[in-house]
């Protein structure tokens, strides 16, 4: 079967033991995160782990498994990038020496809708948010003049079906409350 | 009026009183129907066993000689009760000792509460004396854990703890509380956990999916049934009955499905899997229709998936969604408690009979008959063997005992020729292979079990691992029945070596100490026997000892355990010699 990325989406209760919990679920698979993030969700209290991985599809089906069957998870999704709304963000120091004479690269960096962000006599932070590949362009336009630090986000997404959790959890407090 | 009283006393039950933390650990274990618990106490855990002084009329603790002791005791005691074990220690090497017990009871489904005892909260991340991160270290092999660092979390967590080691499929949980929360006092009202919103135990069971399975049973040609143990935690053995019955299907169990049906039933047709027996091994790969019950396809019981039932259409039912499709693809997949789905499967069900089919069972068991079990039970010659020394615990306990095995060769020879009647009759460890499970896990047996015989099958190896029970067992005097089938080897591993090594006898022969001096040192009845001829009464004396009595039996020192799949081989590959 194919290797493709699989953005998971784990909706869970705020625990703090959680995140080792499912990163020990891909560890002992040996499976790799590419990229992980975690914040608060659109319902309160819950929280949303994003977390990017490049297996097959029996594996990730089999990775949902595993972490829906943690205690404080309420559910989890997978799905492949043709059907999310994602983003990354990156910032780039460069060296202003080198940066200010080339008028080329401010060219592209407003073709980029790259956007800079703090201007110093020494250095120039830019920012980009976008697809991986725009990220990785950018990186190797400025790579020539002296990055002097890189940082990249992990993918934040949204996914173009619905994921219910509102009513997953609604679902539970009238069982609840009838019972 | 006399409603009245009653309602009064709750009133005055559930009115909060002020107590500290950890009287409020023993208050919630008191709620939960707790009266028997297992551990070893220490610095961080003093305050809680503070209370269990005040609470012994109520509370038996036992103190076991070591932490693991107390996991396993506290397993043995689950398994045959049904009930959650509960097992207490202290922080840093109390909790680390508590590992290994964990890990089998999250491997093999067993509900269990471990307390530990932790640092002042002050001092957690500081490397105090005695602090070690056992709730990370927990992770991976608990279902859940938590790190209590308030007094008041008290009541909620062990009530959720105690909720989610027993529902759905069952495991064990840590929980570790900070010795200022022990110490810090709360107003105590308890309210048993009934629900958690992010946790599904019973997934809801799909009509149509039975009905799917009903429908692929009942135009089977060549049916076959194996269980595993979901069939006892979802206390479902009769309802099993009545469909192998109904359906007439030959029927084989996994190693922790055994004695969930009687073991002479007519339609029981063995174990499968690497010792498991010949007929249903090979059969596998020869049904038309799997039917998988309460089991989870580990790979002791596959063989090479690439050639595992790949003629048949297999039925899974099962409790853990995560279980469906991990290792064998399901045709139709029954998720639910086996007690609901059996009892609906049932009503689709037409009566069947598959006499021909079933007879093949019957001559391949013949074959094994003739090739190994004869030879194992009858004329042998020379030392003894170990299938005779079980076959006489079967004579004399006529099938009703409880029988707790170790790990190794022993263990499948246990397994293979023990007689059961009842269901919880048998205590293994199936899916970590721990040795040293099954001394203190026969002490929490008896103790969960008072009323029946508990026999306790071990080799010389694993015997010496948690060997300190036996001070346990003299000063509780829990009377269990001790056998150790000596052949001085570390029997499972050396037949690997024989067999696959060379006969390179790396480690694996044991040289012995006097196990009936070490027992008598103990004050525990013990014996030794060498000879066929002392067996019989040997074993008749253990059996109706009413103390604890310890039995070692000289076995042949290399004898293999056949038949068996090697690692990489089909079911249908499983060699008898
Ligand atoms: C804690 C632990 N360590 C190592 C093993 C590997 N192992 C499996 S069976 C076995 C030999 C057991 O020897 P013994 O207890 O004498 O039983 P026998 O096979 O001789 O009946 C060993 C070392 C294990 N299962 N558990
Ligand atoms: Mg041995």
């Amino acid at each position: 079967m194919e290797k493709k990325n699989y953005t998971i989406s784990i909706y869970t209760e705020n625990n703090i033991g959680l995140l080792s919990r499912i990163a020990a679920i891909f560890l002992k698979r040996h499976f790799n995160i590419e990229s992980i993030t975690v914040s608060k969700s659109e319902v309160k209290e819950v929280m949303r782990f994003i977390i990017v991985v490049e297996i097959t599809e029996e594996q990730v089906k089999k990775i949902i498994g595993q972490i829906e069957k943690q205690i404080e998870v309420i559910r989890a999704y997978y799905h492949t990038d043709e059907e999310l709304i994602f983003q990354e963000t990156a910032l780039y120091k460069v060296n202003s020496a080198e940066f200010v004479e080339d008028l080329t690269i401010q060219d592209f960096i407003k073709e980029t809708n790259a956007r800079i962000v703090t201007v110093t006599p020494k250095f120039f932070v830019i920012e980009k948010t976008g697809k991986r590949h725009e990220i990785d362009n950018l990186y190797d336009k400025l790579k020539p003049y002296g990055l002097m630090q890189f940082v990249r986000s992990g993918k934040i997404a949204v996914s173009k079906n619905e994921m219910p959790i509102s009513s997953i959890l609604e679902d539970f407090n009238t069982i609840n409350i009838n019972s | 009026m006399e409603v009245k009283t009653a309602n009064k006393e709750k009133k005055i039950k559930q009115a909060p009183t002020t107590v500290s933390g950890a009287e409020a650990v023993i208050k919630c274990l008191l709620e939960e129907g707790i009266d028997t618990i297992y551990g070893y106490p220490g610095g961080a855990i003093m305050p809680v066993y503070d209370e269990l002084y005040k609470y012994q009329d109520k509370i038996h603790h036992v103190l076991t000689r070591h932490e693991q002791g107390a996991t396993h005791a506290a397993q043995g005691y689950a398994r045959v009760t049904g009930k959650v074990g509960v097992c207490i220690a202290t922080s840093g090497p109390g909790a680390t000792n508590l590992v290994t017990g964990i890990a089998d009871a999250q491997i093999d489904s067993t509900p269990m509460v471990c307390i530990t005892g932790q640092v002042g909260s002050h001092l957690l991340g500081s490397d105090a004396f005695q602090e070690t991160d056992i709730v990370g270290i927990s992770t991976p092999v608990t279902k859940w854990n938590y790190q209590v660092t308030k007094a008041e979390e008290i009541p909620e967590v062990l009530a959720k703890a105690f909720y989610i080691a027993r529902s759905g499929r069952p495991g064990p949980v840590l929980i570790d509380i900070t010795k200022d929360a022990q110490f810090a006092t709360l107003d105590f009202t308890y309210k048993k956990c009934a629900g958690i919103r992010s946790y599904k135990p019973f997934p809801k069971v799909n009509l149509s999916e039975i009905e799917r399975a009903a429908e692929l049973i009942n135009s089977a040609k060549k049916p076959m049934i194996v269980f595993g143990q979901g069939v006892i935690l979802g206390g479902a053995e009769a309802l099993l009955q009545q469909v192998v019955e109904k359906a007439g299907i030959p029927s084989a169990w996994t190693i922790l499905g055994l004695s969930a049906m009687a073991t002479d039933h007519p339609l029981n047709v063995g174990m499968v899997g690497m010792h498991g027996n010949y007929g249903p091994n090979v059969l596998t790969n020869d049904c038309d229709v799997l039917i998988a019950i309460g089991m989870r396809f580990d790979d002791r019981v596959t063989g090479n998936l690439e050639h595992y039932a790949k003629q048949a259409k297999v039925i899974h039912f099962e409790i853990d969604p995560a279980e469906i499709d991990k290792n064998v693809k399901a045709e139709v997949a029954v998720l639910g408690d086996v007690k609901e789905t059996l009892q609906l499967l049932l009503g689709f069900l037409k009566p069947k009979n598959h006499d021909a089919w079933h007879q093949k069972f019957k001559d391949l068991y013949k074959i094994e008959y003739d090739k190994i079990i004869n030879n194992e039970l009858n004329g042998k010659e020379g030392k003894l063997g170990m299938a005779e020394v079980i076959d006489e615990i079967n004579t004399s306990s006529n099938g009703d005992a409880i029988i707790v095995s170790d790990v190794g060769q022993h263990q499948m020879v246990a397994c293979r020729y023990a007689k059961f009647n009842k269901t919880r009759s048998n205590v293994t460890s199936g899916g970590l292979g721990t040795m040293g499970f099954a001394l203190p896990a026969a002490i929490g047996a008896k103790m969960g079990k008072p009323e029946r015989q508990v026999v306790a099958i071990i080799g010389d190896g694993g015997y010496q691992m948690t060997i300190q029970e036996l001070g346990t067992i003299f000063q509780t005097k829990v009377p269990v029945k001790i056998v150790v089938l000596n052949n001085g080897f570390l029997g499972m591993v050396r037949q690997w070596q024989q067999m696959f090594f060379d006969k390179r006898y790396a480690s694996t022969e044991l040289i012995n100490p006097d196990f009936v001096a070490i027992a008598k040192g103990y004050f525990i009845k013990a014996k030794k026997v060498t000879e066929r001829s002392e067996l019989q009464d040997a074993i008749k004396e253990m059996m109706d000892s009413p103390e604890a009595y310890f039995l070692e039996v000289k076995v042949e020192q290399e004898e293999n355990v056949f038949p068996m799949i090697p690692t990489g081989a089909s079911v249908s590959d499983i060699r008898l010699e």
